[in-house]
């Protein structure tokens, strides 16, 4: 997939998990300084891409995955289709 | 008008064949809930079974399913298997206890153990793997059943004290990561309530215990399920980390 295509899909998510616009969710926004979320709120957007593009996302790794760009790349290098 | 009507909510039940648990699965489904009973082996199916087809008689909709709470995989089984059934899960309630009572000096290892693993392991499991779905639906309402003897400590009950408090403390970290998540978490704290676990006790241990309580009675099971609706109901829906003493002022 490509990251475009994977940001058409984290977007709703990420915006909806975090009560923001859709527009707000850019590749370099980062979750809690830009997006306000809290450590819950990356946990729950965590575990809703996790359910969307069917992979596990390590909380070693996820703790690393600080910006929508960040999260994009994981999932594009670790996605299986 | 109060409203403690659940109709097209789910609520889980654990340890809900028997005892309190039964009580509060029949309560909840006649004011309109999908209730799964949990029950913990197969021994307890027929206690399980009996509830669920009570419920449905009286024209709810109820499963049970078997699930020791101590294991993850089967809290996870379970979860599973009631959100497949119902679509989600909204109230949980984690009752599901034993007791090993015996003076400290004289309490092996094994009694402590087990009574921390299902009292207090089994709630940590059960709310862990159901507020996934709660944060989901951005509601739910967690109601754990400690006992007054998780506040006052008893003698011969150094784990089931233990354990018991430990659910107050941990109630109220979940209340507290979850608020704004819409999921509440709170406690009951039942004093003597009437169950194969008073009514085996000696008679004169009875009395004894019923000189300490101020309304001279044990409770019933009703008196505690009452207490559930409403901490599940939307008229305590701005309490949270909460222990409700439901005990006829026993520890006063």
């Amino acid at each position: 997939m490509m990251e475009l295509e994977i940001l058409e899909k984290v977007r709703p998510i990420i915006a909806d998990k975090l009560g923001i616009e859709q527009e707000q969710v850019k590749m370099e926004s980062n979750f809690i300084n830009d997006l306000g979320a809290d450590s819950l709120g990356l946990v729950d957007i965590t575990m809703a891409l996790e359910e969307e593009f069917g992979m596990e996302i390590p909380d070693e790794e996820a703790s690393k995955l600080t910006t929508v760009g960040t999260m994009i790349d994981y999932i594009k290098q670790n996605y299986k289709g | 008008m109060i409203d403690l009507d659940f109709t097209g909510k789910t609520v889980l039940v654990t340890g809900g064949e028997r005892g309190i648990g039964q009580r509060i699965c029949f309560d909840f489904a006649l004011n309109g809930a999908n209730v799964i009973i949990n029950y913990p082996i197969d021994s307890e199916f027929e206690n399980a079974d009996e509830t669920e087809k009570k419920i449905k008689a009286d024209g709810g909709s109820a499963i049970s399913v078997k699930a020791d709470v101590r294991s993850v995989k089967e809290v996870d089984e379970m979860v599973l298997q009631g959100v497949q059934r119902f679509g989600k899960i909204d109230i949980l309630v984690n009752n599901a206890g034993v007791t090993k009572d015996n003076l400290l000096i004289k309490m092996n290892t094994e009694d402590w153990q087990y009574v921390i693993d299902v009292n207090l392991t089994g709630t940590f499991n059960c709310t862990k793997r159901i507020v996934k779905e709660m944060m989901k639906n951005r509601f739910g309402r967690i109601i754990n059943i400690s006992s007054v003897m998780g506040l006052s400590g008893n003698v011969g009950q150094a784990n089931y004290a233990a354990s018991k408090a430990g659910i107050i403390a941990f109630t109220k970290s979940v209340a507290k990561e979850f608020g704004s998540r819409n999921i509440t978490a709170n406690v009951i704290a039942p004093g003597y309530i009437e169950s194969s676990m008073t009514n085996t006790l000696p008679d004169d241990i009875k009395k004894a215990y019923l000189d300490k309580v101020t309304i001279k009675r044990f409770g019933e099971a009703k008196d505690i399920s009452n207490v559930a609706l409403f901490l599940a109901s939307s008229l305590a829906n701005y309490i949270t980390g909460q222990v409700i003493v439901v005990d006829g002022g026993l520890i006063l």
